[in-house]
């Protein structure tokens, strides 16, 4: 680790002043990202400003969606009441236990990891993510590999999830790391259904063919034949992208049984 | 047997300090003046060291030195040496290419040490490392295990021509050849034995210091064997002459084979803390583990097995190739011959067997001994080929075992592959194997597994190894450079307490329990009362330490020897307070007791008496403090039947192990406790290998599986509860009757694993680890 200056924040204000004033800043949420590469010295910001203090910890239901602030860690989200059962799953099968008391909803979306589930939960549930600048539909926010449509500055405050009819989120999870090898999140939401697919890609994305297929029939049978392209999957040592591809299938169809 | 003898299940001693913080590792060590050592290491596979500039490093701040190679040989320090040499074809002993402490011509595998930076802190190190400017020319390299000796591969060293460290062959290849040729049926099969990290949970450390008013150097490092780790490095490599180098092995928190071995940092710590006259340590981070620490297995091998119409074992050829990576480590090249070659017989009576073994150097992190070290590839390979002999010939995988079985009453058996095998029950142990994992109900619970979709499958393993190594006269025969008995010293304090030194070492085997079992079965003295100390070569006289499961049937009769040492100075130290003849005295429970009387007397008065001689028998030198050696006979020879089921999702690959039993015949159990938990990390070990763990290196030589992010160790949630019993025999040549039982599992465990999952998909063979992929691909191809 190189040395860095670290500030904690009052404020998300006060987090984007602190940013703005560092030379090489960067925010730190739980830190299960940061940390690790900081101490592999493969970063060396100028300043660490910790958002644990800038209040923006906390769930919120108004009984049409459900708002959860940037640095509720996953152990929260698994555990509350307000939160509708799909995405208390999401949390629930993040990482270790020591991973889910510290990292944040926050924090996932602006890293924005191929393998991360939060992003499948938002593109999947049609969430809205909020920032000190704007709202932003999750549709637009995931633009590619630890990519997103985030403004240098610009800090998540919240990501509101609304009600879904039915949702569920299938991950087959890497047998090392554990993130997902493929994670498949799929809803009847208001704006109909929708699937979103991480893991395979270099980031979180909806998945048409197999929107169309369960609009027209919402069954796991309604994928059978289904033949995801091979083009842009990743590939690694745990999985070629013909078995991502195939498990793209397989996944979207646990879910939808799942989901009921 | 005594209250917490031999046999009682006591929790381990040690286990109070670990579980409340209070152990003692080596990164908790810290000295006074204590600097931090760094390591500029090779990020190239294969390349030509052109220059080194230390001269930004030596400026920067905090920074105390900086080294390279030369400084080392300028100083007489020498290489890193290799402990074994084996004769191959035509007597040509193994090439040993040599090994400076840090590299000065080329670096030969990414990780490979070409300078070291001290400072102040560790940070201030990390700094100085990164301004250390190497100047490379790139080489090509080579890492496939079947491909280095190939021509065209690019040559690590001058001394060793087409990567090949040794070549290789034991047995009659005529006879085997005629077998092949009349035989039956001959079964066949090409597998991988794949290169495993060994990961102990607590990475590799080292500090050194030198005391310049007396001329001393102390060494704390994570060792299995910190006698050894003193003569190596004094003998061969001059750090300090040995009566002034102390070795200290504190806990140490796993070794699994990787902290036999001496490595660079450690002599690096021993040399440099002269040289600066200050302490230095190093502590591995676990990236630096991956790339540096000994690895383990990596086998491409063919077997082939020669059959008769009654589906007996004619004769068994086995053509192989193992990756020593860049550099000989202190076994290395015996690892893949003797200690594979010698276990192919396994349980059976197969007449003839040869094997050509190449061992080629690659630019890879160095191989050698790890948890089985050479058995577990012998077991693989015959496991898996005797169950593809069953199909061949159509018999039931339990039944053609059977068939082949050495005989109990066949006991002692010579096999033709050296070893002498001097006990053991493979029909027993099968038996009691299949009717625990209820073998004869398996059908009925694949019927209803496939209702669910899923596919079941049920495999065996019927394993032996060879434990308690070994004897010196037989190992030095086989080209070892030294001796393998073990010491030790049973030190009675005059208040009557106990303190047991020990050469062997303890780094999660629980010798500060079971030993101090032998102490209170043997001389009656409260466990409470019996401390064992080892670890330290200023405590503890010379010993070999621990490996090869040799810790208790070798260092345990060390310890009981000079039991019966302390127990025959007592009985004339009793005889003459008791009034009476040394040979009416009888030993038991503690207690000297005149026989047919009640003129008794507890040894802890003896002990008293032995330091307080006021009135003593004539002759007898004070004191009841005894030493004894003890070189074994023979090796001891474990062994056991397992049976694995697994259920497969084939829709994912996803393999679950939904029930694993296991018999094993580890002869006299001194805690059975400790024993189950040897057996289910072994187990761990084994499944892990056929199912998770896997080091890749690319064809570029980089390290693909480089954290635990990539390199999957098993967790609790791979695992099934395990079934472990037992179907003991008497090792005659062993005088506790115990025969080892740390690396039973890890050796077993692989070959039942994948026969059950071929069994599963009706496929003849896939590699390990079986990965969803792999799994899913087979699952696919079958249909």
């Amino acid at each position: 680790m190189y040395d860095f200056n670290f500030q904690s924040a009052s404020s998300i204000d006060d987090a984007a002043a602190k940013l703005s004033a560092a030379s090489d800043g960067t925010v730190m949420a739980g830190g299960q990202t940061l940390i690790p590469v900081l101490k592999q010295r493969l970063a060396n910001p100028s300043d660490v400003i910790s958002l644990a203090g800038a209040g923006l910890s906390g769930i919120t239901n108004n009984g049409d969606s459900v708002t959860i602030g940037a640095t509720t860690t996953h152990a929260e989200v698994a555990g509350s009441s307000d939160v509708p059962a799909a995405l208390r799953a999401v949390a629930e099968g993040i990482g270790d236990a020591q991973v889910r008391n510290r990292g944040t909803i926050g924090g996932s979306m602006a890293n924005n990891d191929p393998a991360a589930d939060y992003p499948a939960a938002a593109l999947g549930l049609g969430a809205t993510i909020t920032t000190n600048q704007r709202d932003i539909a999750a549709d637009d926010f995931f633009t590619g590999l630890f990519d997103t449509a985030l403004n240098d500055g610009e800090i998540i405050k919240s990501v509101t999830f609304p009600n879904a009819t039915k949702a569920a989120y299938a991950k087959f999870p890497s047998p090392a790391s554990r993130f997902a090898l493929v994670g498949v999140f799929v809803a009847q939401a208001a704006d109909g259904v929708r699937v979103a697919v991480t893991g395979a890609t270099d980031c979180a994305h909806r998945g048409p063919m197999l929107e169309s297929a369960l609009s027209a029939n919402w069954s796991a049978d309604a994928l059978d034949g289904i033949t995801i392209p091979t083009d842009h999957i990743n590939a690694d040592i745990h999985g070629s992208a013909e078995y991502r591809a195939h498990l793209v299938i397989v996944m979207a169809k646990r879910a939808v049984a799942a989901a009921g | 047997m005594a209250e917490n003898g031999i046999g009682a299940r006591v929790l381990r001693k040690e286990d109070n300090r670990f579980l409340t913080g209070k152990g003692n590792y080596t990164d908790d060590i810290n000295r006074p003046g204590q600097t931090y050592a760094c390591l500029v290491r090779s990020p190239h596979a294969h390349a030509t060291i052109n220059s080194i500039d230390i001269s930004a490093a030596k400026a920067a701040p905090g920074v105390v030195a900086v080294f390279v190679g030369q400084d080392l040989v300028d100083d007489g320090i020498g290489g890193l040496v290799c402990g074994m040499s084996v004769a191959g074809k035509g007597g040509e002993v193994n090439k040993a290419p040599p090994r400076n402490v840090l590299t000065i011509d080329k670096a030969r595998f990414v990780g490979d040490p070409v300078a070291v930076v001290i400072a102040e802190t560790l940070a201030q190190a990390k700094d100085g490392a990164e301004l250390v400017n190497v100047d490379y020319t790139e080489l090509a390299c080579v890492v496939a295990t079947d491909g280095a000796d190939k021509a065209g591969a690019p040559q690590l060293h001058e001394e060793v021509p087409n990567n090949l460290a040794l070549d290789w062959e034991f047995g009659d290849s005529a006879a085997v050849d005629a077998a092949f040729a009349t035989a039956h049926k001959v079964a066949e099969i090409e597998l991988i034995n794949n290169r495993m990290v060994t990961n102990p949970m607590e990475p590799r450390s080292a500090i050194g210091e030198y005391n310049s008013g007396t001329d001393e150097t102390t060494l704390y490092l994570t060792s299995q064997n910190p006698h050894v780790h003193r003569l190596v490095m004094s003998a061969f490599m001059a750090i300090a002459p040995e009566h002034k180098f102390r070795v200290v092995a504190p806990d140490v928190g796993g070794g699994f084979g990787s902290k036999i071995f001496t490595y660079n940092e450690e002599a690096v710590c021993a040399w440099a803390a002269k040289k600066i006259n200050r302490p230095v340590k190093w502590t591995s981070d676990r990236s630096e583990a991956f790339l540096c620490d000994a690895h383990g297995r990596d086998h491409v091998t063919k077997a082939e097995m020669a059959l008769d119409a009654d589906g007996k074992f004619l004769a068994m050829r086995v053509t192989s190739y193992s990756n020593m990576g860049a550099y000989l480590q202190l076994f290395s090249v015996s690892i893949s011959t003797l200690f594979h070659a010698f276990l192919l017989a396994g349980q059976y009576t197969t007449p003839a067997i040869y094997i050509d073994m190449k061992a080629v150097m690659t630019n890879t992190a160095p191989v050698d001994a790890a948890r089985g070290a050479g058995r577990p590839e012998a077991t693989y390979l015959l496991e898996r080929l005797v169950d593809v002999s069953a199909g061949v010939m159509d018999l039931d995988p339990a039944e053609i075992r059977r068939r082949n079985f050495i005989k109990a009453d066949q006991m002692p058996y010579v096999t033709p592959v050296v070893h002498t095998y001097d006990s053991g029950d493979y029909d027993a142990s099968l038996a009691k194997a299949l009717a625990n994992s209820d073998y004869d109900g398996f059908a009925a619970r694949k019927a209803e597994a496939e209702g669910r979709g899923m596919r079941r499958g049920i495999g065996l393993s019927a394993y032996i190894e060879a434990c308690g190594v070994a004897p010196s006269a037989a190992v030095g025969s086989l080209g070892a450079g030294v001796g393998l008995w073990e010491s030790a010293q049973v030190r009675f304090n005059p208040t009557g307490s106990v303190t047991v030194f020990t050469g062997t070492h303890s780094h999660g085997q629980g010798h500060e329990t079971s030993f101090a079992q032998l102490i209170t079965e043997r001389l009656g003295v409260p466990i409470e009362n019996v401390e064992v100390v080892h670890g330290d070569t200023d405590k503890g006289q010379f010993g070999m330490g621990t490996y090869g499961s040799r810790s208790l049937p070798v260092g345990g009769v060390a310890i009981v020897n000079a039991c019966d040492k302390i127990i025959a100075k007592g009985k004339k130290i009793a005889a003459h307070t008791l009034e009476a003849a040394e040979d009416d005295i009888e030993f038991a429970d503690g207690n000297f007791t005149v026989a047919g009387t009640d003129k008794t007397m507890n040894i802890a008065e003896v002990a008293f008496t032995a330091y307080v001689p006021h009135n003593y028998p004539e002759g007898v030198e004070p004191g009841l403090d005894e030493i004894a050696f003890f070189d074994p006979l023979n090796f001891s020879f474990p062994a056991g039947a397992h049976v694995c089921e697994v259920e497969i999702d084939p829709d994912t690959g996803t393999v679950e192990i939904v029930r694993y039993t296991a018999v094993d015949d580890f002869g006299t159990l001194v805690n059975p406790m400790i024993v189950e938990g040897q057996v289910h990390g072994g187990l761990a070990h084994g499944i892990g290998q056929a199912l998770l763990e896997g080091c890749v290196y690319g064809d570029d030589g980089q390290l693909v599986t480089g954290s635990f992010m990539d390199y999957c160790m098993p967790r609790a949630d791979n695992l099934p509860s395990f079934d472990v019993d037992y179907s003991p025999t008497v090792p005659e040549h062993n005088p506790l009757g115990v025969k080892g039982c740390g690396e039973a599992g890890a050796i077993a465990a692989p070959p039942a694993v994948i026969n059950a999952i071929v069994n599963a998909l009706g496929v003849k063979h896939l590699d390990m680890p079986a990965t969803p992929e792999v799994v899913w691909r087979a699952a696919q191809a079958a249909g």
